[in-house]
């Protein structure tokens, strides 16, 4: 009885997926809660179009391929951290995007626009859509910043620097201060030295959002790594005397990319969409009602109010030339920087 | 005969059930963990298993694993004998001077941190020992003008959650042995002309050997392993073996490596007892 009804269920669910999709339907492959799914947004997307919009969500990078490669011709469009974009075109699970079709697109930013993170034998495979850095947040109130990475080392703030217990993340940030490619640095000795020499300034290791604007308000750090987003929210939704430094050396930067899945039943509308959610209508509203990250177009930002932090700190290009992008890490890396970092750690906890 | 096979039967009925729990729940899951302690990569990903000893020469021949080990054994020391130090007295005066409804309540307050989640003991305990926090307030209220007083990201922060944490034990297993003492040898022994640091030393304390010794397997074991006490109390000084053990596993996926320096770690707690046990034996049976 139980078997027959899972045999049931099963051809049920082969003959749902193989059913030919309604045109006007466009099912988007996202995080929940990350932008393409704000009601308004879909609603103004339906209006204008005509499409109906569907989501669907994973939980890690590695689900969203799991679902394109078993649901091929499931999705139109999909949400693709650009560390992964080349691995997905690699495996068919995403098809080339005519440009021409994306009215935006002359207005996204060129460095995020053309990074060779969304390109595969010249072919375009992902829409710079949006951005964030891992970098440093300082106290407006007791710190100048200077412009280097060096202020987590400078002497003046020993015992006031808080970083995350992450292992990429330090090894990272340690990669830009020894002025090296941070996926691939080749001096791992000098990354070693370098996380040491961070032992006496270091007071505490943050784990979340809500703890690092605890403890900031307890005074217990001046300087401290964070990330873009929440930095935005602390001095926004906070009210705390938070800025922001994008140092000279680099930032980690990570890059959202919005790509059309192969196999789609309605590219058309698909790179509709696409080119509504890179368009500065949404942007705007998305992030002065909700709280978003950058946007990779240049005009949406410019749009924002003058005090919006995504425009005031993100918002210049000068400091945003030398950003690193996340590259995917493979498992032997991910063990060698978790080593160097425990090795630290040890050292630390002498 | 057939009294003899029906016992056998009974035995096996009776006793089955208990071997088989312990085969499911322990032996199998260590069982496999040590198979992939042997293992060149963990479970996940496609690749053939391949035997390799390298996650066990890893713990020799990296300093850093060893100074943590080390670092992990006298964490254990240490808390062990904090338990021993303050366990031992409140076991004795449980069992010999309270009487009555009081020793239920006062036991109640003993295993009531039991009944809260760990987590949350430490997570007060962070509330607790921070910079104005409670024990800083309580400190300036009897004495203004002390210097602040914070205790987190440190490790006497993680000796004191830890002792928190485990002091029960100490304290029920001493009871245990204290009130099981026949009151009559302490008479004899008053009668005889023994004062009291006689008793207690040539009486008492011999008697109460077997909980103090159970009271101290039942602490070390679990804090030489611990990790999130550490963690959470000692940030950057809170790195022992315990949190490498963790990260293996929920950081990096290397099961291999975090299943070799397990096995090595119950390597040195067999050992351990081990070399304990001479001792224990010859205190066990003059009792």
């Amino acid at each position: 009885m139980r078997t027959s009804g899972m045999i049931a269920s099963a051809l049920l669910a082969a003959a749902v997926a193989a059913q030919p999709l309604a045109a006007a339907e466009v099912r988007v492959l996202n995080w929940q809660g990350y932008g393409t799914d704000e009601t308004w947004g879909v609603e103004a997307f339906e209006a204008s179009t005509g499409h109906t919009v569907v989501h669907d969500y994973f939980n890690s990078e590695q689900e969203m391929l799991t679902k394109l490669r078993t649901s091929p011709g499931a999705y139109d469009v999909v949400l693709i951290n650009s560390a992964f974009t080349i691995q997905a075109a690699e495996e068919g699970l995403i098809q080339p995007i005519d440009s021409a079709a994306i009215t935006n697109f002359g207005d996204l930013s060129p460095g995020l626009r053309d990074a060779a993170e969304f390109r595969l034998d010249g072919d375009l495979y992902g829409v710079a859509w949006t951005w964030g850095l891992t970098s440093i947040a300082y106290d407006t109130e007791e710190v100048d910043p200077g412009n280097t990475i060096n202020i987590l080392w400078d002497p003046a703030h020993a015992g006031n620097v808080a970083v995350r217990d992450d292992s990429v993340e330090n090894v990272y940030l340690a990669a830009l201060a020894t002025g090296q490619n941070m996926n691939a640095p080749d001096d791992l000795d000098a990354i070693r030295q370098k996380l040491r020499d961070l032992k006496p300034q270091i007071r505490t290791f943050w784990s979340s959002e809500d703890e690092w604007n605890k403890e900031f308000v307890a005074d217990a750090f001046d300087v401290a790594v964070y990330w873009s987003g929440s930095a935005s929210r602390s001095a926004k939704a906070f009210g705390l005397p938070v800025g922001y430094l994008i140092p000279e050396e680099g930032a980690i930067a990570w890059l959202d990319g919005l790509s059309l899945a192969a196999g789609s039943a309605n590219p058309e509308g698909a790179l509709q969409f696409i080119d509504y959610m890179v368009s500065p209508d949404h942007f705007v509203r998305w992030d002065t009602e909700v709280g978003a990250p950058a946007s990779a177009n240049g005009v949406a930002m410019n749009q924002l109010p003058e005090d919006a932090f995504n425009r005031q700190v993100l918002g210049d290009p000068a400091a945003t030339a030398n950003l690193q992008f996340m590259a995917p890490l493979s498992d032997e890396t991910r063990e060698t920087f978790l080593e160097i970092w425990e090795e630290t750690k040890a050292w630390y906890a002498e | 005969m057939r009294i003899e096979s029906r016992r056998r039967w009974a035995i096996a009925w009776l006793t089955g059930p208990a071997y088989l729990w312990l085969a499911v729940t322990i032996f199998l899951p260590l069982s496999a963990m040590l198979y992939f302690s042997f293992q060149k990569k963990g479970p996940f990903g496609r690749h053939a298993s391949e035997f390799s000893l390298k996650h066990y020469e890893a713990f020799f021949t990296k300093g850093y694993l060893q100074d943590l080990m080390w670092r992990s054994l006298e964490m254990g020391f240490h808390v062990t004998l904090l338990c021993i130090l303050i366990g031992f007295p409140a076991a004795y005066w449980l069992a010999r001077r309270i009487r009555g409804r009081w020793r239920e309540a006062l036991f109640l307050l003993i295993v009531l941190p039991f009944w809260s989640n760990a987590l949350v003991r430490i997570f007060s305990w962070t509330i607790v020992l921070r910079p104005d926090g409670v024990l800083d307030r309580a400190v300036h209220l009897v004495i203004p003008g002390l210097p602040t007083i914070d205790l987190t990201d440190s490790y006497a922060a993680i000796i004191i959650g830890l002792v928190h944490s485990y002091l029960p034990y100490m304290i029920l297993t001493c009871f245990l042995s204290l009130q099981a003492i026949d009151e009559s040898l302490l008479e004899a022994a008053r009668s005889l002309g023994a004062r009291s640091w006689t008793i207690l030393a040539r009486i008492i304390l011999p008697l109460a050997v077997p909980g103090l010794a159970a009271g101290s397997i039942l602490i070390f074991v679990p804090v030489i392993g611990s990790f999130f006490e550490p963690r959470l109390l000692g940030g950057p000084k809170g790195t022992v073996i315990g949190t490498v053990i963790e990260e293996q596993f929920t950081v990096v996926s290397n099961w291999p490596l975090g299943g070799a320096l397990s096995f090595i770690l119950l390597a040195i707690v067999l050992l351990i007892l081990a070399a304990a046990s001479p001792v224990l034996k010859k205190h066990m049976s003059t009792t």
